[in-house]
């Protein structure tokens, strides 16, 4: 107990775990809806583009945008184009998206090399850095938590609706065009924020995990929601604990518990199914 | 019988071809309409513009005031992603008392005596607490038809339900859309691949050809050239 208030003790742990509880809940909100409609890989793609502006940025060494204020609107507009993008299927969207994702990495890391070489900021971009976040992120923070509970409150059963039947939510006068692109947005902004914290490399596992792992025991709607978003933030704090007390990266060991409540619910949703099963055979 | 549901004239294209030329019909009260054509004839772009999804190229949809918002029943055709889907029978029925909410974001207890009441006239009471995804092909399309009743219950428009059901379910449920046609009067549209059940149950038939479209009940269409051609084989 002294060893978590020592931890906490410090303003930099104490602002990551704010922020990070925060984030994660969003995220865990946002990656129901996109793991169910089979978006999860425009988060892989955002947070690769995140990654090419955030280098940019330091590059350019812009004296009154911070590589966060530089981002948003770069990352913001890929949402809103890979949502085109995996629309339509013209061209795959996944395909797309993988072409998306490289070149902007690629990009990112020529840019930097060409000028300040792969330094710590990089590596800091790329895997998270628990230092990372500034009183000005942690507000963005809030605000963002704030407008992602409040429109999932209000809008939870069109939230549902779009979700589970695109055509039908249209075909009954639900502007679902819309509600895809709140959830881009706010997944878009969502990345950005907490790629500080977990890298541009890791941050997808945030969106995506919670939502998969309690797929696996919850058969409701808003039962795979709560548990989602509980999942999230307990991963996240057991994850920034872990890391803090055996020194590790804290991104990766985020992702490391998430992985690990994924094996254990993946084992009980196992089990709950043979009970079920032969429940409803006798 | 009183009109619901003429068109005039209607053309639809699809990305800048023309699929459908020249199409007149009209669907009355009780009607049992089939669509049938071959993939890419346009049926579901007609579905798209019967729902208002899709504006014509040329003529229009005219409905009458029987058929204002809340009155169209809709059954898409299911989506890979939805069959693992997460969510309680329960959930997927009130979800099709939606359109009526507007921007009041929860349910009244008017809705969920509506999507109750719809659960019990498609005998999936006992599935209720069941996910969605743990269901049959034929339940699931119960639950899809619950839903389509919950929007709306004068004009049921059905994109063909029966693909993916094994024979025996494909009758349950061909007997189930007649019995909402014939016993509670509710219209039906259904697009179908299937010639001789929409020979079978439909009393109207729109055979869809690009120009050449036929409409009439479904006596005329077994007589017509284009029946005909169909049954002869």
């Amino acid at each position: 107990m002294s060893y978590l208030i020592e931890m906490f003790s410090y303003d930099f742990m104490l602002k990551a775990l704010i922020g990070g509880v925060l984030v994660s809940l969003c995220a865990s909100l946002l990656g129901v809806s996109l793991v169910l409609k089979r978006y999860s890989m425009i988060g892989d793609g955002l947070s690769h583009v995140g990654f090419g502006a955030f280098a940019i940025a330091s590059a350019l060494n812009l004296a009154n945008i911070t590589p966060v204020e530089f981002a948003i609107p770069i990352v913001v507009i890929s949402a809103f184009f890979l949502l085109r993008v995996s629309e339509n299927s013209k061209m795959k969207g996944d395909s797309a998206i993988a072409i998306i994702s490289t070149s902007a990495l690629a990009i990112g890391i020529t840019v930097a090399s060409m000028s300040t070489g792969m330094n710590t900021d990089i590596n800091s971009y790329l895997f998270g850095s628990i230092i990372a976040l500034t009183n000005k992120d942690l507000y963005l923070c809030v605000g963002l938590a704030v407008v992602v509970l409040i429109i999932f409150v209000l809008f939870y059963n069109k939230i549902f609706a779009v979700t589970f039947d695109e055509s039908f939510a249209k075909a009954t006068g639900t502007k679902a065009g819309i509600y895809n692109m709140v959830i881009a947005l706010l997944t878009a902004l969502t990345i950005v924020v907490g790629m500080k914290m977990m890298g541009s490399m890791l941050i997808t596992s945030l969106i995506i995990f919670p939502a998969v792992t309690s797929m696996r025991v919850c058969h409701r709607f808003i039962t795979v929601m709560i548990c989602s978003a509980i999942i999230s933030v307990t991963c996240f704090v057991a994850g920034l604990i872990l890391s803090y007390v055996y020194s590790t990266p804290t991104g990766a060991g985020i992702v490391i518990v998430n992985l690990g409540a994924f094996l254990l619910f993946t084992a009980i949703g196992w089990v709950c199914d043979r009970i079920n099963a032969k429940r409803y055979l006798k | 019988m009183e009109e619901l549901l003429k068109c005039e004239n209607l053309s639809f294209s699809y990305e800048n071809t023309g699929v459908i030329k020249g199409l007149s019909f009209s669907v009355a009260r009780g009607d049992y309409l089939c669509i049938v054509g071959e993939n890419g004839s346009g049926k579901s772009t007609l579905v798209k513009g019967l729902l208002g999804l899709k504006s014509a190229a040329e003529g229009k949809i005219e409905k009458t005031k029987a058929l204002g918002s809340g009155c169209i029943g809709y059954l898409p055709q299911q989506t890979p992603a939805q069959k693992d889907f997460p969510a309680s029978v329960y959930e997927v029925v009130i979800s099709g008392r939606l359109s009526s909410r507007g921007f009041r974001p929860f349910y009244s207890a008017k809705d969920k005596k509506i999507a109750m009441d719809n659960i019990r006239r498609l005998g999936v009471e006992d599935l209720i607490r069941r996910s969605y995804r743990d269901l049959s092909g034929g339940q699931q399309q119960r639950v899809l038809l619950a839903r389509a009743l919950c929007a709306g219950s004068t004009l049921l428009l059905l994109d063909e339900p029966v693909t993916g059901l094994d024979p025996i379910v494909t009758e349950e449920m061909y007997r189930l859309i007649d019995e909402l046609n014939k016993k509670e009067g509710i219209t039906i549209i259904m697009v179908s691949h299937d010639i001789n059940s929409a020979v079978k149950y439909a009393s109207h038939i729109l055979h869809l050809k690009y120009d050449n479209s036929f409409f009439g009940t479904t006596n005329e269409y077994i007589e017509s050239p284009m029946g005909q051609y169909f049954f002869s084989k």
